[in-house]
């Protein structure tokens, strides 16, 4: 179990790691859903080690990756919004709600 | 509708429809304020004559309407009445305010506020005498207060803003200890009512302390209102700023307020406490006898005088109101306050006569006027007279009742003294005719002066009449007010 | 007639309503309405008396009830008896001589109209007091006559003496009213009537203290002093001879002052049962009587001599009125009684006479100062006879009518040896004054010969009234001849009819002091045997204190107008500094406290919620850097957050004040850390790039 929850949590560093420092739109979209997925993977991981018959970790699992790939949707819309209106999609670009 | 709110209504249907006049159309102002005012007056006369006949002779309540459930959450009734004691003050009001109306056809600046105000006014006059709730009691008692304040305010004199200022505060002050008084007996009858029949019960049944309390606390309400020395500063200053229909109406309706105030609420309801302050009360009105005729013979300016002099009646009826176990002296009180509105009503609208023509009021600057103005100087002899106590003028009357009444009611040295006033009354009212009307006159000065003119004449006669003939036969008055009166008596007494 | 008395005082009533209504500009009808009035009432108060005489004595009343209250009645009523019938004819007769005499006089006054409604109405107020039958009533006529004198005394108001004598005249009296109004406070509270009979009765049953029956017997009477001009209040009468002289003639001589005298006799049954109020009625008499009668002596104004006169004569009255009220009291005979009544009669008559006659004399000469006159007697034959038959009645010269009340008077103070002395004096000095004005006016060479000269003698409305009237100034006293087996004195009386016995004595000894009181004035003044020059010179101080009347008014003005007039001024500038300082003081102190407010709120107050502003203004532009716009920072800040709480949780550490605070500072260290981070970051990023993105986003909002 333990190795389960280690890959999650490299995952999650990765992820996080990722959308801190890349200045990608769309790269902070990708390591968005590397947590994600570290995330599903620590729910299927306790699911079945903690909780036995139960399967809510595993619903959540699925849950999210639905929401996910609708998260992915929205934000990958949101994303082209930007580039059209500001050529470009570095997360500096488009720091209007700055102080 | 009945007939006791039409007397406040109507005023006020008056006012409404004044205000929607434009303002250019001062004829139609002054006239529609008029008819206003004259449809109360028709009732209150009317009234007066009912009841004299109807009712008199029990002395009840009569015309009653109500009490409505106005806010039921409170127990605020709508509940109006009228017996002996208000019926001729209701008159009284009637008639001072027509004639006032009459007498502010002079006014040109702001016409249709000026009426407007005066209509609300004597919508409010009418209210207290009607009213038999405190909530409504309150409410007119307020409701006066404003448009005095606006007509004192705006259409008054030199120094209108210091007068009408102080007025309002006095005024104010007053009522705020009403209210407090109001609020302890609401809450301290079960169940919480605001009616004054059932309160006048259940107020003689409260603990001698908080009798004590809300008399007093309604006392100085009144007083200030009468006024009382030494609460009467305001008085002189609003009488003297005021334009002269606000005075007399300010000397022959709002005085009497006071008076009724203390007749209606706070004398019947507390008898424990009446019982021990009687004394104290007749000694202020004993106080504002001499000191209102002393320092009247002091004034220059001759409205002050007048208004001075209404410190000095006013006394005679806190007097009979510190003897209140006799008719005779309650009597009294309610005939001097109706012939002191009479009187100085009257007297009021002279000055103003004279004012206008001179435009000043300075006893010194006049002098022989009676040889040119002979019929305005015959008329205000007439009044001078009546005002100083001359027999066979309603003046007399009264003193003499007071005096004869109170005599052996209240401490006889405190009305051996207040019968000094009689002498003092002569002494200033006949220094101020001398001054004004007799010796030399100043043909180069006033030789442009006007006599008094048809509508100035017309609005003093009906006061002519009624003093005169309150002065030569006064049972009817007498018998309208003694059953009611006697009531009273029995319940100040308890 | 008698039933029908009521009608008496309407008549002239009815005279002042149409001449003040209807006739004012027609003064012949005016005059002659208001004469044709008072000579019906005189005709009338004849019949009255008639009937009285038929009736031997016994009174008739009728009254309807006014008003009641509880515990008393006002009511309105006539009372007839043979004083009222006595009074009656008194007032109507002296009234009708007057209005006649005054269309002589007052012709070509402006108001002459004007003046005949005033003397209509005071004869109805005269009329009313004396029918009156109850103090309630009486007073309110009272009332009315003193409002009558002072319209009349100011008639000519345009001169300030005229005016000023008015107002006096009325206050005075009005000062001794005030006592009155007291006497009938004590009448209503002890007697519970004002009914004369019912306070007699009341009186006399014993049922009232004795020392409430005194105080209301003074006080009445202090009305009484007022009106009859008694001391201590004598000082308006001379005063009130600044009114038109028929006016001094009617109601200052002979009806109005005497109604005072009418009052204590009215009131007799009330002091009757007090000697002490008696005695003092009968004191204050005598007092005035001597006072008056002195100052009389070295008076040059002939209607001021009249004047005195004229209080000192009512002080005889009042003093025999007294004299016998104390008398009686003490359960002993008096005259007094009779004597006073009779005297008040024939004052009337002589007394009248004067002042008319005075009148005429100033009518022709326009001034009153005998010095100036002099030998007017050629040119006014008549008015000087009659005028000195009134003179020889009031010194009291057999057989006038002066003589016969006199010595009434005389004879009542005979048990009382000060009285006694001081009323012959004062007799003396009465025969000693009129003489003198009569020698000095009708006498002797003319003083002022251009006066004389314009002389003349009234016309027959002025001259017929005094000739009328000297008949009666003859005939008056003869009612009361001693001889009479039913005389005055059975007629009019107070308890049991007094027969006097004619005591020859006393009339020798009266007529002796008259006379030489005569004698010495034509020594003086006739023959100028003893200059009278000499003898003012030589009793210098009494002279001057008597020119100067005792100097009264002054003392009066120093005592009391001035201090009432000052205690008014203080009073008034203690009203508007004290009374109104105190309300203004207030009104102050509630300013000055809401300015106080004001302050407080505008720097403590507000400066705290400013202040607060300004704190979170302050803070908030330091924390602002926060909101650096990255995302990513954001997502740190997260991420730092959620491992905060990690370590925080992982380790355990549980919620202690110490732990809470270290991880609070720390957290405030991360922040700041933060936002010292964020700051360089926009440090960095270059005001071009900034400048491109704003133009970006404006270039996008143009689309």
């Amino acid at each position: 179990m333990w190795y389960f929850l280690a890959l999650g949590a490299a995952l999650f560093a990765l992820g996080l790691f990722g959308v801190i420092t890349r200045r990608n739109t769309i790269g902070i979209l990708m390591s968005l859903e590397l947590m994600f997925n570290a995330a599903n993977i620590n729910f299927v991981t306790f699911n079945k080690c903690i909780q036995g018959g139960s399967m809510a970790g595993q619903l959540f699992a699925v849950f999210i990756v639905v929401i996910a790939a609708a998260e992915a949707t929205v934000g990958l819309a949101i994303v082209l919004l930007v580039y059209r209106n500001w050529r470009g999609i570095g997360s500096d670009h488009y720091n209007v709600m700055k102080w | 509708m009945g007939p006791l709110s039409s007397l406040v209504y109507f005023p006020l249907i008056g006012m409404v429809i004044v205000m929607c006049l434009p303002k250019e159309a001062k004829v139609a102002i002054r006239w529609t304020s008029v008819g206003a005012s004259i449809i109360p007056l028709v009732v209150s006369f009317a009234l007066t004559i009912d009841y004299f006949f109807g009712h008199a002779a029990t002395g009840l309540m009569a015309y009653v309407e109500g009490p409505y459930d106005w806010i039921p959450s409170l127990n605020v009734q709508y509940y109006l009445g009228a017996d002996g004691i208000s019926i001729p003050l209701l008159a009284l009001t009637g008639l001072l305010s027509t004639l006032s109306l009459l007498a502010s056809f002079n006014i040109e600046n702001r016409v249709k506020e000026y009426f407007a105000f005066f209509l609300l006014l004597e919508a409010g006059m009418m209210g207290v005498f009607v009213a038999l709730d405190f909530f409504l009691f309150y409410i007119f008692w307020e409701v006066m207060l404003v448009p005095m304040y606006f007509l004192i305010g705006v259409w008054g004199g030199p120094r209108k803003e210091y007068a009408a200022i102080k007025f309002f505060l006095y005024t104010l002050f007053g009522s705020i200890f009403m209210l407090v008084a109001i609020l302890i007996l609401y809450f301290t009858s079960t169940p919480h009512t605001l009616n004054m029949m059932t309160l006048i019960q259940s107020g003689s049944r409260l603990p001698y302390m908080l009798q004590m309390i809300c008399f007093i606390f309604f006392f100085i309400a009144f007083a200030i209102k009468v006024p009382v020395w030494p609460f009467h500063t305001w008085l002189p200053d609003a009488h003297v700023e005021a334009p002269t229909a606000v005075s007399v109406i300010l000397a022959g309706v709002l005085l009497k307020m006071g008076t009724y105030g203390m007749l209606r609420v706070s004398w019947p309801m507390f008898p424990a406490a009446l019982k021990d302050m009687a004394f104290w009360i007749a000694l202020l009105g004993a106080i504002g006898i001499i000191y209102g005729a002393l320092v009247s013979m002091a004034q220059k300016d001759l409205k002050k005088l007048v208004a001075y002099s209404s410190v000095s009646h006013m006394g005679y009826c806190m007097l009979a109101l510190g003897a209140f176990s006799s008719a005779q002296a309650i009597t009294g009180c309610m005939f001097q306050m109706v012939s002191h509105g009479l009187i100085t009503g009257a007297l009021f609208l002279l000055v103003g006569v004279l004012y206008e023509r001179a435009h000043t009021r300075e006893i010194a600057a006049f002098g022989g006027l009676g040889s040119k103005l002979p019929v305005y100087s015959s008329i205000m002899f007439f009044f001078a007279m009546a005002s100083l106590g001359l027999p066979g003028l309603s003046g007399f009357v009264s003193e003499v009742m007071i005096f004869l009444g109170s005599f052996g009611a209240v401490n006889q040295v405190l009305v051996g003294i207040s019968v000094l006033g009689v002498v003092l009354g002569a002494a200033y009212i006949l220094r101020m005719v001398q001054r004004v009307f007799l010796g030399d006159f100043d043909l180069a000065k006033w030789g442009k002066l006007t006599e008094i003119n048809t509508l100035e004449l017309v609005t003093v006669t009906p006061l002519m009449v009624l003093t005169l003939w309150i002065g030569v036969y006064p049972k009817p008055l007498v018998d309208l007010m003694s059953a009611t009166l006697n009531k009273l008596i029995t319940l100040m007494q308890r | 007639m008698t039933q029908t008395a009521w009608i008496i005082p309407f008549l002239p009533l009815l005279a002042f309503t149409m001449i003040v209504f209807f006739l004012r500009w027609k003064e012949k009808v005016a005059s002659g309405f208001s004469i044709a009035m008072i000579v019906i009432d005189w005709v009338l108060s004849l019949i009255i008396l008639a009937e009285a005489l038929g009736r031997h004595g016994a009174s008739y009343e009728a009254k309807i009830l006014l008003t009641s209250f509880k515990t008393f009645n006002l009511e309105l009523g006539i009372l007839i008896d043979p004083l009222t019938a006595m009074m009656l004819v008194i007032v109507t007769t002296v009234g009708s001589c007057v209005q006649i005499y005054s269309l002589g006089y007052m012709k070509d006054d402006p108001r002459f109209s004007r003046f005949y409604a005033y003397l209509s109405l005071f004869l109805f107020s005269m009329l009313g007091l004396v029918l009156a039958n109850n103090y309630f009533m009486i007073f309110i006529f009272w009332e009315l006559v003193g409002l009558t004198s002072y319209l009349l005394i100011s008639f000519w108001f345009e001169k300030k003496t005229a005016a000023d004598a008015g107002k006096k005249a009325f206050i005075t009296t009005r000062v001794g009213d005030l006592g009155f109004i007291v006497g009938l406070m004590l009448i209503a509270a002890y007697c519970g009537t004002f009914n004369y009979q019912g306070v007699f009765e009341k009186a006399a049953s014993g049922t009232v203290p004795v020392g409430i029956l005194t105080a209301a017997a003074i006080f009445i009477f202090c009305g009484a002093v007022g009106k009859s001009a008694q001391f201590p209040l004598h000082v308006w009468l001379p005063d009130a001879m600044e009114g038109p002289t028929p006016v001094s003639a009617l109601i200052h001589a002979a009806t109005m002052v005497a109604a005072g005298v009418y009052l204590v006799a009215r009131s007799m049954p009330l002091f009757v049962t007090s000697a002490d109020a008696s005695m003092v009625v009968a004191s204050i008499g005598l007092i005035t009587a001597f006072i008056a009668a002195s100052i009389g002596l070295v008076q040059n104004d002939i209607k001021r001599i009249l004047a005195y006169s004229t209080v000192s004569q009512l002080g005889y009255m009042i003093m025999a009125l007294g004299l016998y009220g104390y008398d009686t009291a003490n359960g002993e005979h008096s005259a007094g009684y009779v004597a006073g009544t009779l005297h008040l009669m024939t004052h009337a008559c002589f007394k009248g006479l004067l002042f008319l006659g005075a009148g005429s004399v100033i009518h022709a000469v326009h001034t009153n100062d005998i010095q100036e006159m002099g030998g007017l007697r050629a040119k006014q034959p008549r008015t000087a006879m009659t005028f000195m038959i009134a003179s020889l009645a009031i010194a009291g010269i057999f057989p006038l009518s002066g003589f016969w009340s006199k010595d009434e008077i005389v004879a009542s103070t005979a048990h009382h040896p000060l009285f006694f002395v001081l009323t012959l004096t004062i007799a003396f000095m009465t025969a000693f004054y009129m003489w003198r004005l009569c020698f000095l006016t009708f006498f002797g060479q003319p003083r002022n010969q251009h006066r004389y000269d314009h002389a003349h003698e009234s016309p027959g409305t002025m001259t017929w009234p005094l000739v009328f009237l000297a008949a009666l100034s003859v005939c008056a006293g003869w009612v009361a001849l001693p001889w009479l087996e039913h005389g005055f004195s059975s007629f009019v009386y107070h308890g049991e009819p007094h027969h006097a016995e004619p005591e020859y004595l006393l009339m020798i000894v009266s007529t002796l002091v008259s006379l030489s009181g005569i004698g010495l004035a034509w020594l003086m003044y006739h023959r100028k045997a003893i200059s009278a020059d000499q003898v003012a010179a030589k009793f210098k101080p009494i002279y001057t204190l008597l020119y100067n009347k005792y100097y009264f008014d002054e003392l009066y003005d120093l005592i009391i107008v001035r201090p009432i007039v000052n205690l008014g001024n203080k009073l008034w500038s203690f009203d508007a500094n004290v009374v109104d300082g105190a309300v203004n003081g207030t009104a102050w102190l509630t300013v000055v406290w809401s300015d106080a407010k004001q302050w407080f709120d505008a720097t403590i107050v507000d400066g705290a919620v400013n202040g607060a502003g300004w704190l979170v203004r302050q803070s908030a532009a330091g924390l602002r850097f926060l909101q650096s716009g990255t995302l990513q920072f954001y997502a740190l800040f997260i991420a730092g957050l959620v491992a905060a709480i990690g370590l925080y949780r992982y380790f355990g550490i549980s919620y202690t004040p110490t732990t809470t605070g270290l991880v609070t500072i720390f957290f405030l260290i991360g922040l700041i850390v933060l936002w010292y981070v964020s700051r360089s970051i926009w440090r960095r990023s270059t005001p071009a790039a900034a400048a491109e993105v704003e133009e970006h986003s404006v270039r996008v909002e143009d689309k």
